[in-house]
């Protein structure tokens, strides 16, 4: 089932971490497996935030092998090492979990490049990169991310969310959701459906370079966008593609450094409720999310079938 | 398919015309038999008195103890019960089987007023998905939008959207009547049955899709007709019965009905009217 949030404020900046989590709680219901976070939050913008993980949450129901948490120290330091060598200079380290980093580093050179090496390392994943986006998933509901990551005091200007009950893959961090656009900065996608050309779809990406860190079929929106992005096309033209290109059932949210995106399948099969006003837009699978956060009567809708919007911060 | 055989002692329901046959073999079917009297116990239903107002805050409440709330009112003779504080709740309103006068001061989320058997409900926000999912009688006015599945598999009553309402619309529809005065979503009157539908506004893609039988009404454009749904001349009394029930909907007071577009089954996948009675029950 899953469930997905997403806002933006046009033109100011909000406490983004509490909105979400206040959202994703709502719809906990329709997934409780594990949720995840893209808060686009209010850097300096001048640094790259780069999350990463060094293994996955063993407990929490989770379907990963238990691994002994002195691993996690090496991969880091190979991780570091890696760093060294790539010419990135990291100024501030955090240790999040034993199994997740947050480092701020500043890196002048190609991203695909950097990813591929960093991601090199056995069982180094990242989760995203951006001067503005904080990706963070794990497992548990969304007052229990909130906590366990601090994201209570985050402010920023947009985020998405999902709340992810595992139909496709494993209950792991690898399958949670968002998905970071990789190779691009300050690219994440939450997907709510399923799609049944993936392996179609993932072939023919992988042969043009593009990676896949886990099965979920929801990864290959993200990897999909980052593609056409790659090749020239703007946001909203990959997404308008995507309605094509991708089979299934999805409603998806896309979210850049200053935009918020979100596309529903030609079937409109999964729901989507959509709240829009001059300075802010907030959206969720289902009524409740968005009362969560608004509580005083509002104009809200379903986008009809096959419709692809995106809006600027 | 049932055995079937004719049944020479005539009970009074079937001396009423309520059936003719009985199935025998595996099918367990059984008829209404109003021999019995506690077939005429209507379980859950209430005598109300519409002069007897009341609000209900259920903002601090989740649905079912919304919903037994309710009940509870009903049973105290409350007729006009004003529900404050919805706030997109999932299943509000849902089982009521007696005349009421239910009004929701917000929006409701999925399920919203289903099941339900008489009441006559506003709503004066937006509805979630399959709002009045298998109504049976009553009338429901929705004053915002409504979310998908709108009236899904509906049997009786006047189920009214003044704004626009999402895909599936009518889904399964078996009686009744939905009116929505903006615009549907794709797959409007998706396997309808029975009962018509009046949209105001524009339809998405594949109208009534896979329809058995029953009639929709458009009046903007059309996305595309869905297998086997064909057009069909508007007749005087396709207009005379279009106004009628706007009337009733209080909306598209100055709407143009002749220049609506009246869809129905072309009954090339399914055709209930070329078949034997006995073989109607088979195929439901």
């Amino acid at each position: 089932m899953c469930g997905i949030a997403g806002l933006i404020h046009r033109g100011k900046s909000s406490n983004v971490g509490n909105e979400l989590q206040a959202m994703l709680q709502a719809l906990k219901h329709r997934g409780p497996d594990s949720t995840g976070y893209a808060l686009y939050a209010d850097n300096n913008g001048e640094n790259f935030i780069m999350r990463f993980k060094v293994g996955e949450n063993v407990g929490e129901g989770s379907s990963s092998i238990n691994e002994d948490e002195s691993v996690y120290d090496k991969r880091k330091e190979l991780v570091d090492d890696m760093l060294k060598n790539l010419g990135a200079k990291v100024l501030k380290e955090e240790k999040l979990t034993p199994y997740s980093y947050r480092y701020e580093m500043k890196y002048d050179d190609d991203l695909m490049n950097f990813s591929k090496k960093i991601e090199s390392i056995e069982s180094v994943e990242i989760l995203s990169i951006g001067k503005s986006l904080e990706l963070i998933k794990d497992l548990g509901d969304a007052q229990a991310v909130l906590d366990r990551y601090d994201l209570g005091k985050v402010t920023g200007t947009h985020a998405i969310g999902h709340a992810r009950m595992a139909t496709e893959s494993g209950v792991d961090i690898k399958s949670a959701h968002p998905f970071w656009g990789y190779p691009f900065s300050d690219v994440s996608v939450v997907h709510n459906g399923q799609l049944t050309n993936y392996w179609n779809n993932r072939r023919v990406l992988e042969n043009k370079g593009m990676r896949f860190m886990s099965e979920c079929d929801s990864e290959l929106i993200a990897v999909y966008l980052a593609e056409k992005m790659r090749n020239g096309a703007t946001l909203e033209e990959g997404m308008k593609d995507s309605l094509s290109g991708l089979d299934g059932v999805f409603t998806y949210f896309v979210a850049t450094k200053d935009s918020l995106g979100m596309a529903k399948d030609t079937m409109a099969a999964k729901p989507l409720v959509l709240y829009e006003s001059d300075d802010l837009v907030a959206m969720g699978s289902e009524e409740i999310a968005i009362r969560s956060i608004l509580p005083h009567e509002i104009d809200t809708y379903d986008p009809f079938d096959g419709e692809v919007k995106v809006w600027q911060i | 398919m049932a055995n079937i055989k004719s049944n020479e002692n005539k009970t009074k329901a079937q001396s009423m015309g309520l059936h003719t046959e009985v199935l025998t073999g595996k099918t367990q079917q059984k008829f209404f038999n109003p021999d019995e009297a506690e077939n005429f116990y209507y379980w859950g239903t209430y005598d109300v008195d519409f002069n007897k107002r009341i609000d209900l805050d259920v903002n601090d409440l989740d649905c079912k103890e919304a919903n037994k709330k309710i009940d509870e009112l009903m049973s105290q003779g409350y007729g006009t019960i004003v529900i404050k504080n919805p706030q997109g709740k999932h299943s509000l309103g849902v089982g009521i089987l007696n005349k009421l006068n239910l009004i929701f001061e917000g929006s409701l989320g999925y399920f919203g007023v289903g099941s339900i058997d008489g009441p006559t409900v506003r709503i004066n926000g937006r509805v979630g998905w399959s709002c009045a999912e298998n109504m049976m009688a009553g009338k429901v006015v929705i004053e915002k939008n409504a979310g998908s599945c709108f009236g899904a598999a509906v049997r009786g009553g006047d189920l009214i959207c003044k704004g626009s309402v999402g895909a599936r619309t009518g889904i399964d529809q078996k009686g009744g009547t939905i009116i929505v005065g903006g615009d549907a979503g794709a797959f409007t009157g998706f396997m309808m049955q029975r009962g018509r539908i009046i949209i105001l506004g524009n339809v998405g893609i594949n109208l009534g899709d896979s329809m058995y039988d029953g009639t929709i009404y458009v009046g903007g454009k059309i996305g595309s007709f869905g297998s086997d749904a064909i057009e069909s001349p508007m007749t005087k009394s396709d207009i005379d019965w279009i106004k009628r029930k706007l009337k009733v909907a209080e909306i598209g007071e100055n709407f143009d009905i002749s220049k609506m577009t009246k869809v129905v089954a072309g009954k090339k996948l399914w055709n209930y009217d070329a078949l034997e009675p006995t073989e109607k029950k088979g195929a439901i």
